[in-house]
């Protein structure tokens, strides 16, 4: 080896074990940590292709910035930190074992009196004085006699102190390994190696293939798996950058019951799985709830509650045919999170059920109006620790879906079972829209005396009925006639007006009237016409409804405000309808709830050694912080005795203790 | 008195007083009327803890005498606040006592306004060097201390007369943490001053404790903050109730660190000449202050990861919270580095204090308002 080579690695073992690279290297990776808590990591890819454009995505691909703390760059700073702390240990390690062994019982007189803490007693205590001294304060002492008689006696205590050192840094070491053995550094390289393929496609797992799926001897990992109740797992999905891997199992999960409890308030209060382990070898079974921070522990791998969601609950729908509305509803039965054809109107459609919901827990802050959704079926985190559920309200059941016409076409419902009171009156809420990023606009069919939509779907009917509008029309103007509201002779034209208007109303609602007057009324008059028009709609829908009820064969309504109020929503309801623009109404009546549970497994091996990392990191910091290592040397030479002490940090503290002692020992002295 | 004793070398039990047993006596006497009533609802973990914390309020008030009365006192002002509510929530509106002094509510708004009277007095006492106005101010902010316990000890009961199942020590949310980071910062404050005999740091350090009063005003008035909610599943853990105050007193200390940094900075300038402590004793205090937050930050982060590993999953996923409070470690290790090894001392030191603040407050509410994770309780 030449000298050049020796002394360039010697430089280079000085510059790693030196603390200036080591508060260079803290500094750096607090910088590179902020990266990661900027940048969303670990989102499915496309969210970031999305956001970045194709260009930006790639660098941000190449530098690892969607998993900064797995990326290469990270982990090496990572690696510099343990080879820097290690490196420091042995460079100062036994230096400081030394030190501490030592009572430095050779200092010189010279070195003696330099001190900046020292002094000669004005009386003589002898040595044995002193040693009772030292032992009285706790400390520990040595004796050494020179050659020319004089004696130093070299005393220490708070050797600890040093001791802290060795635990704190070698606590990082420890720390650092644990973790990597928890990282998924073997997976990158299986990667990297290409012996380990993510699976890109979604496809049942039983054929992912072999590249893709890693064995039960796996030694650490983390995933999720989603159970439906009374169903089984015996894998899980580990994230790999654009796609899974497949983690086998040692043992099946099946999952018997998800509960959800809420308080009084709304917020959520328990999350809990009934499982049931069974060990693939043994055929074991171990039986087991589950909860948000109660995890399972099983063969040293352990089971978390992470989310919940809809697990495909049987539903069955009250389909009203709105093509016709004067047939009676059939029955459709679906299961949610599938898809099944549907026939109405004479076309064919599938019916792609969403997730179903029990609860529907809304931040009613936003006013009255419902929140839009995702569509498309979500786990909720159940782990999530975000606590402003303050104006919460349960709108109960909700079922969402979309029907999909023969061309493709699709539209997204959102529709709720349970009756809701706004404004004093009661409601069933659908929620409809075109475009996924558009919020749902909601139709609010106002609910009989029974708490049904039958009556107003009866209203339906009848307006959407133009055979019945010479009876309704001839009611209306006899009525208007009595009342003295219109002279007898214009009883036929108003008859005449109030058809017209049905059928506009009943052909395009509030909107069919609405283009009437902008193509055919001038401007100024347009709003005095429209009000004449919705009064005469407005007392029509009296005489609506007393036909419907009589071609039910049913008693008419009672007239009075509320049920006025009833017939005044569903015009607007029936105007809506136009916008609902479905073959028919599926009203939800009935369901099975089957819910599923988002279950995390992880095996973390070095979990034992983050902790005992952790325990000698914190006692490293007391030692080193609050042990304070104190040296005390007496050189007794001619009769005199000079006392001297230092520490290995000094302050004030110092200052004034020595100041003690000093009177201490003259009163000792004295006798 | 025995020149023994001065230097440390009696037994450290025989240098207790009457005093000192007598307070060791009514703490081991609530913990035990506690465990009597309330013993048959708690698991393990928790019974662990109102051991450990007796312990530890005992040994608190041997260490630091002021405890001795501090804590028996919010207690027993507590303790009149429950009486007074009569097991009955509707009280705080209707009784005398609760309405305007007892109710969590209004102990709260009582600390917040003593908080703001000894700040104003600290900087009067400053710039007027007077001994008297600081010390009155000192007296203020010992009140604004009591308030402020007694306010959460009160809430604590609050929170189970809403409802049993809604009950639960008030460290769970960003307004209670909040009052709990005013207490434990002025409390630290507390000690330094009696220790080092400079009053005159309270003018500083009360500057902060004023902006987090500030905030909890505002969180309250304009986001009712104060409402006290039921516990969400992932923060119904015993280690909420260790990991929460730890980290708190960690970021308290850092707080109270940066602003005798500003302190030193002032006097290192010469400015407010003759009216500031030395340099070297805000450097010492400010040394003192940071190791000691340093230690509580180190085992709240290390309980944080031990609470992770039962609630999420792992003890690190690099959730942003995680991720700051090592950044916030990170910076402070590099300080304790270059003061305590290479033995820097004054301005750099100080003017690292004062950024460190800002490091922690983003660590500390930054991470909540800005960036997403499972940790970001309490969003604004
Ligand atoms: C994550 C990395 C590190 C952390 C968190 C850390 C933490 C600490 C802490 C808290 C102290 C206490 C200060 C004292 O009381 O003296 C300390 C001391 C010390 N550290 Fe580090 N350290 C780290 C890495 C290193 C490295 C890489 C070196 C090598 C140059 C090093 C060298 C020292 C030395 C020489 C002391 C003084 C020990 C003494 O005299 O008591 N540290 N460290």
């Amino acid at each position: 080896m030449t000298v050049r080579q020796t002394s360039f690695r010697h430089a280079l073992y000085e510059l790693l074990s030196s603390m200036r690279f080591a508060i260079g290297l803290l500094t750096i990776l607090a910088i590179a940590s902020v990266v990661g808590t900027v940048l969303k990591q670990n989102e499915p890819y496309p969210n970031y292709a999305f956001e970045f454009g194709p260009f930006w995505f790639e660098v941000f691909e190449t530098l690892g910035l969607y998993d900064v703390y797995h990326s290469g760059w990270f982990l090496t700073i990572l690696a510099f930190l343990v080879i820097s702390t290690t490196l420091c240990i042995v460079r100062n390690g036994p230096g400081f074992i030394k030190d501490m062994k030592a009572f430095r019982e050779k200092a010189g007189d010279n070195s003696l009196a330099a001190m900046k803490h020292s002094a000669e007693l004005s009386g003589s205590p002898d040595a044995a004085t002193l040693s009772a001294y030292l032992a009285r304060h706790g400390f520990r002492h040595k004796r050494h006699e020179r050659d020319d008689g004089s004696v130093v006696i070299a005393a220490k205590k708070g050797s600890a102190n040093k001791l802290g050192y060795f635990f704190a840094h070698i606590a990082l070491v420890v720390i650092c390994i644990g973790g990597l053995l928890d990282g998924n550094l073997p997976l990158k390289i299986g990667e990297l190696l290409g012996r380990i393929v993510p699976e890109t496609r979604d496809v049942p797992q039983s054929q992912v293939p072999d590249e893709s799926r890693l064995s039960p001897a796996n030694l650490s990992y983390r995933g999720n798996v989603t159970i439906a109740e009374n169903k089984s797992a015996d894998v899980i999905f580990l994230n790999a950058g654009k796609g899974y891997l497949v983690q086998e199992l040692p043992f099946i999960v099946t999952l018997k019951k998800f509960h959800v409890d809420y308080y009084s308030n709304g917020m959520p209060k328990l999350f809990a799985s009934d499982i049931v382990v069974t060990d693939k070898a043994s055929g074991r079974e171990t039986p087991a709830t589950v909860k948000v921070n109660h995890p399972l522990i099983v063969d040293g791998v352990a089971i978390y509650q992470a989310s919940f969601g809809d697990g495909g609950s049987p539903v069955t729908f009250k389909a009203w045919n709105l093509g016709q509305p004067s047939q009676p509803p059939a029955t459709v039965k679906g299961v949610s999170l599938a898809s099944q054809p549907l026939e109405a109107g004479g076309a064919r459609y599938t019916l792609e059920l969403g997730e179903f919901r029990l609860f529907n827990i809304e931040d009613t802050r936003s006013g009255e109006e419902l929140a839009a959704k995702d569509f498309e079926a979500r786990m909720k985190d159940a782990r999530e620790v975000r606590q402003d559920a303050k104006f919460m309200k349960n709108l109960g059941p909700s079922i969402a879906f979309k029907l999909r016409d023969a061309q493709g076409q699709a539209r997204e419902y959102m529709h709720y079972m349970s009756p809701i009171e706004q404004d004093g009156a009661r409601y069933l809420i659908a929620g409809v829209r075109s475009q996924v990023s558009e919020p749902f606009a909601y139709l609010r069919l106002p609910l009989d005396d029974d708490d049904k939509i039958d009556s107003f779907m009866r209203l339906y009917a009848t307006l959407k009925n133009p055979a019945l509008y010479d009876e309704i029309a001839r009611r209306t103007a006899q009525k208007a006639a009595a009342g003295g509201v219109i002279s007898a002779d214009m009883q036929q034209q108003f008859e005449n007006s109030v058809k017209w208007i049905l059928a506009r109303f009943g052909e395009g609602g509030f909107k069919g009237l609405e283009s009437f007057l902008d193509e055919r009324v001038p401007a100024d008059k347009r709003a005095a016409v429209a009000q004449t028009y919705v009064k005469i709609l407005q007392g029509a829908v009296i005489d609506v409804m007393d036909v419907a009820q009589e071609k039910a064969g049913l008693a008419p309504w009672p007239k009075d405000g509320a049920h006025y109020r009833m017939l005044l929503d569903g015009l607007v309801a029936t105007s809506a309808m136009a916008d609902y623009r479905a073959p028919v109404f599926l009203q939800l009546t009935d369901f099975t709830q089957v819910q599923a549970s988002g279950l995390q497994l992880t095996r973390s091996p070095g979990k034992n050694l983050v902790y005992l990392g952790s325990l000698l990191l914190v006692i490293g910091i007391i030692l080193m912080f609050y042990v304070r290592e104190l040296r005390m040397w007496f050189l007794l030479r001619d009769g005199k005795v000079r006392v001297a002490m230092a520490s290995n940090r000094h302050n004030r503290e110092l200052d004034q203790e020595f100041a003690r002692h000093r009177d201490a020992l003259e009163q000792v002295s004295r006798g | 008195m025995e020149l023994s004793d001065s230097l440390g070398t009696t037994h450290p039990l025989k240098k207790l007083t009457p005093g000192d047993w007598l307070y060791a006596l009514v703490v081991l006497a609530a913990a035990g009327v506690a465990f009597a009533r309330y013993g048959d609802a708690m698991d393990v973990y928790e019974d662990a803890i109102l051991a450990g914390s007796t312990l530890g309020l005992i040994a608190q008030g041997w260490f630091w005498k002021a405890f001795r009365w501090y804590f028996p006192l919010s207690g027993a002002l507590a303790l009149a606040g429950i009486g007074l509510y009569e097991q009955d929530l509707a009280r705080a509106q209707s009784a005398f006592g609760l309405k305007y002094l007892l109710s969590s509510q209004s102990a709260i708004m009582w600390m917040c306004t003593l908080f703001f009277l000894a700040t104003a007095v600290y900087w009067l006492g400053l710039l007027k060097r007077s001994d008297l106005l600081t010390r009155i101010a000192s007296g203020l902010t010992w009140s604004a201390a009591v308030m402020g316990l007694t306010g959460l000890f009160v809430r604590w009961y609050e929170s189970y007369l809403i409802a049993p199942d809604v009950g639960h020590i008030p460290v769970s949310n960003l307004y209670e943490v909040f009052v709990l980071f005013c207490l434990i910062t002025a409390l630290m404050y507390l000690y330094y001053e009696a220790k080092f005999a400079a009053r005159q740091m309270g003018a500083f350090v009360l500057l902060v404790i004023s902006a987090a009063v500030g905030f909890i005003l505002w969180y309250t008035f304009d986001r009712q903050a104060h409402e006290i909610q039921p516990l969400i599943p992932a923060l119904q853990s015993w280690w909420m109730k260790i990991h929460v105050p730890a980290n708190f007193v960690g970021y308290g200390a850092f707080a109270l660190a940066a602003m005798l940094g500003v302190a030193e900075l002032m006097a290192l300038k010469g400015w407010l000449a003759g009216k500031l402590p030395a340099p070297e004793v805000l450097d010492e205090v400010m040394y003192k202050a940071i190791a000691v937050g340093f230690l509580f930050f180190t085992i709240a982060t290390i309980l944080g990861a031990m609470w992770a590993a039962d609630a999420w999953g792992g003890y690190w996923s690099w959730d942003p919270k995680e991720t700051w409070a090592l950044i916030v470690w990170l910076n402070y290790a590099a300080w304790l580095h270059i003061r305590l090894v290479k033995g820097w001392r004054g301005a750099p030191l100080a003017w690292w204090a004062v950024i460190g603040l800002f490091v922690t407050t983003f660590a500390f509410i930054g991470v909540n308002m800005f960036l997403s994770g499972l940790h970001s309780y309490g969003s604004l």
